[in-house]
């Protein structure tokens, strides 16, 4: 087996085109894996920007900078752009780079759908801020939209919210059609299952995940559309519905959501511990059951958002105890990461640096998450800044530690020459101490009782909260650095080898650095 | 066909940003359309209509692409094994989106309505609607002002009064039709093109005569029954189960419609016949909606 790859004239012999028309044409999954990059890098920015925002409006108690109703939009949009925005695509980004290159396919399975995928997602996104450009303002009511405050009380561009969410969602599903296509299709020969690298076990597993879940959601915007438009009753109980049949059908996407968010992570983090610790991966094989328990777990307890929404008390002891037991499946993963770093050589350039603190930060994340699945603790916690410490704690330290500790990993397969080190381990720093002055101090908040999602707070909590900000700050000017130091990765630096790490292992370190445009085109022989 | 020699990737193409383009005139034209419904003098289905325009064009110059690429043995039984399991996750992501119904369906009709009506664990939201009795099919909404019941409903009648019953029709039609495409395919399969033609076109008057059925189920249930989209929520789960079920078989019609033409003009051979097949596929599972559909929708 060997690839075609058809080439008219225009782009003759292996190269890409010229202009924006290689951008907009292109069938080449590298070029589409960039473009995704890209496209989240701007959106953490945006979404940075509105949470800067948030965090000045915070930083004394009393109204400061923004009204009420401009506050609500931020935080919504800060919620749906890096979820949607942001973590998202960057994971489908490092998945169109990497994946190809480490099954030995020459290319995605299905590449003009994989343009489509990519370009029908800044159409989602312009679409959702140009709602904050219409008559009423953007949406207002959190990223989970909840009913009735997304229909009933809507603005009425919430038409515009239901359409750009139809179309993330297609842009997902297409997305992960050809993923889960590639890897199961396209493997280089001797490839089998348990000896795939396990970034790519975990995207195969994650886009299941949102094949599943991603048309759930859709329905759930439909209903939302038909009760605003045309009269059902779905979420209003006067006509026999019930606004909390709303949260169920959300959060039976939302958690198999969150967890889209990490698997990957947990991928990339895998491979970055094992080369920097000079060991291959403690325990693969649980590794690979691991990921696959809680990619089926999360089917089943989506309720423990809604603890407090009046469920019977059955429901309420089910999905605690089911929540508990992911618990299980996560232990196991972050005790191979440690057992594969103990007794390893291990050096600690930039992305095991974000590693480890993904490790260290992501299982602080993950206990206040078992905290909050105590049911009856949660009616304690339920809605305050703790669980906002909680959130952010997997997804901040956990998501985006992980995506940039891979971008830090892949950069010089992808530019040909290394990132600048000392730059890269300020950032890191910054990041680190920045993310915990940030996000620490809310579990103390919560705690005591600060409710979440308002612009203004008592007074008790004023200290507390311009810490807060001030981390926010730092952390947000930071992220700046990281854009500096990408962009001097592309122009300079120190020319990269093709295993660029000592010890890497896999087939995407056995190709040039920079990678060319095609490659695999004869697959390799895996032993 | 060739053998597992090569894996073809396309050159560059128009194709998916134009796709983009026409979504988002979609987006924009439904938007507008949807927000602008109560104005009589609103002009903005015309960006609807350019976008469905647009995304029907891409449809066909890309569809048309594939088949060329494909009579001219570009694809090999690699790729068409790519082209097989997309269609199949494609069709698991439509088979979870009719989930998200079947939950709202299952919700309402075993937690929401019984508590409404005061019965089981959370029986004390009877107290918003005191009066309110629990009943499957809601015929009474709590709040008759806002939401007004249906006069009549689409439950099954009982076997003496079967033939009455539009759906029991309509479940023929399907379920047979589903039997026709199958007889349809192995015809082509053994190379007799006569027969496959014959019944393709059984297949597409048993699919049409379904959404002409289903047609005049709503004409009955507007202007008789009194059950629309607003009698509360039995017309609701009722319309958009039934509604996108029907919107999945007229997609399913005009894809078989589009397959039976090309049959026709001598497209297919024995071996290569991937559109018609992943046609088939997407039919057999609007027939099995279906059936769930009749069962919890119309039966029990």
């Amino acid at each position: 087996m060997s690839a075609v790859i058809d080439s008219h004239s225009d782009d003759h012999h292996h190269g890409p085109a010229k202009g924006i028309t290689r951008w907009l044409y292109t069938t080449n999954h590298k070029d589409i894996g960039t473009l995704y990059l890209w496209f989240s890098f701007l959106m953490l920015f945006l979404g940075g920007a509105m949470a800067m925002v948030i965090r000045a409006e915070l930083f004394e108690p009393g109204s400061q900078i923004v009204s009420p109703e401009f506050y609500n939009q931020m935080l919504t949009n800060h919620g749906l752009i890096m979820v949607f925005g942001a973590v998202m695509p960057a994971f489908v980004g490092l998945a169109n780079w990497i994946i190809p290159m480490q099954i030995g396919a020459p290319d995605m399975a299905l590449p003009r759908m994989n343009n489509l995928s990519f370009w029908i997602l800044p159409v989602a996104f312009g679409i959702l801020i140009s709602t904050f450009f219409m008559e009423g303002g953007g949406p207002n009511f959190g990223w989970t939209f909840y009913a009735p405050l997304s229909t009933t009380y809507a603005p009425p561009t919430v038409t515009f919210f239901i359409f750009a969410v139809h179309i993330m969602g297609a842009s997902s599903i297409m997305g992960s059609i050809n993923i889960i296509t590639t890897i199961l299709n396209m493997r280089a020969p001797g490839m089998t299952f348990m000896k795939m690298p396990l970034f790519t076990w975990t995207w195969l597993i994650t886009a299941y995940l949102l094949i599943a879940v991603m048309p759930v959601l859709a329905g759930a915007v439909t209903m939302m559309l038909m009760d605003i438009h045309f009269g059902t009753s779905f979420f209003n109980a006067a006509g026999g519905g019930d606004p909390v049949l709303f949260q169920h059908v959300f959060w039976f996407f939302g958690h198999p959501e969150v967890y889209i968010m990490i698997l990957p992570a947990f991928g990339i983090v895998s491979h970055i511990i094992e080369t920097f610790s000079r060991k291959p991966i403690f325990g693969y094989t649980s590794m690979v059951y691991a990921i696959a328990s809680i990619a089926i777990l999360s089917f089943i307890v989506w309720a423990h958002h809604m603890f407090t929404v009046g469920m019977p008390i059955a429901g309420e002891l089910f999905f605690m105890y089911t929540t508990m037991l992911i618990a299980i499946p996560t232990g196991v993963k972050v005790f191979n990461w440690l057992s594969t770093m103990f007794k390893g050589s291990i050096s600690f350039e930039t992305p095991m640096l974000f590693s480890i603190a993904f490790v260290a930060l992501f299982t602080i994340g993950g206990l206040s998450g078992l905290m909050l699945a105590i049911a009856p603790a949660d009616f304690q916690y339920h809605d305050t800044y703790f669980v906002v410490a909680h959130f952010h704690y997997v997804l901040v330290p956990g998501a985006i530690f992980g995506i940039i500790a891979g971008v830090y990993y892949w950069l010089p397969k992808w530019t040909g020459n290394m990132y600048d080190e000392v730059l890269g381990k300020t950032h890191f720093w910054m990041s680190f101490i920045s993310v915990n002055i940030t996000f620490f101090p809310m579990h103390f908040v919560g705690l005591a009782g600060m409710p979440r999602r308002i612009p203004d707070y008592a007074l008790q909590f004023a200290d507390f909260n311009m810490v807060i900000s001030i981390g926010a700050f730092i952390f947000g000017l930071t992220q700046l650095l990281f854009l500096f130091i990408i962009l001097k990765s592309i122009f300079a630096g120190k020319q990269a080898t093709s295993e660029v790490w000592e010890g890497a292992k896999g087939l995407e370190w056995t190709v040039a650095s920079p990678a060319p445009y095609h490659t695999f085109e004869t697959p390799p022989e895996v032993k | 066909m060739s053998d597992q020699s090569s894996y073809f990737v396309p050159a560059s193409s128009r194709l998916p940003i134009w796709m983009a383009f026409g979504l988002m005139l979609f987006v924009l034209g439904a938007g507008y359309t949807i927000n602008d419904l109560d104005k009589p003098d609103s002009n903005s289905y015309w960006i609807l209509i350019a976008a469905f325009a647009v995304i029907f064009s891409v449809f066909f110059f890309w569809f048309g692409e594939v088949i060329k690429e494909n009579d001219k043995g570009m694809y090999s039984d690699q790729l068409n094994r790519s082209f097989v399991m997309g269609m199949q996750w494609f069709i698991f992501s439509e088979v979870m989106f009719f989930f998200a119904f079947f939950l709202a369906l299952g919700y309402v009709r075993i937690f929401a309505v019984p508590w409404l009506g005061g019965e089981g664990e959370k029986a004390i939201t009877n107290m918003l609607w005191p009066g309110f009795e629990a009943t499957w099919p809601v015929m009474q909404t709590p709040d008759q002002s806002l939401f007004q019941g249906p006069k009549e409903n689409m439950n099954f009648p009982g076997f003496a009064n079967v033939g009455h019953w539009l759906p029991f029709w309509n479940t023929l039609c399907l379920v047979t039709s589903s039997g026709t495409i199958t007889i349809a395919e192995h015809a082509l399969k053994k190379g007799n093109r006569t027969t496959f033609k014959f019944w393709m076109v059984m297949t597409l008057i048993l699919g049409f005569t379904f959404v002409y059925l289903q047609g005049l189920e709503y004409y009955e249930a507007y202007d008789h029954m009194g059950l629309t989209l607003g009698a509360g929520i039995y017309g609701t789960t009722f319309f958009l189960l039934t509604g996108f079920h029907g919107f999945h078989v007229c997609l399913g019609a005009i894809i078989l419609t589009i397959m039976t033409i090309r049959g026709f003009r001598g497209a297919f051979t024995k071996d290569d016949h991937f559109g018609l097949a992943a046609g088939s596929w997407y039919w057999h599972f609007v027939d099995v909606v279906w059936i769930l559909l009749v069962l919890v929708v119309y039966v029990f």
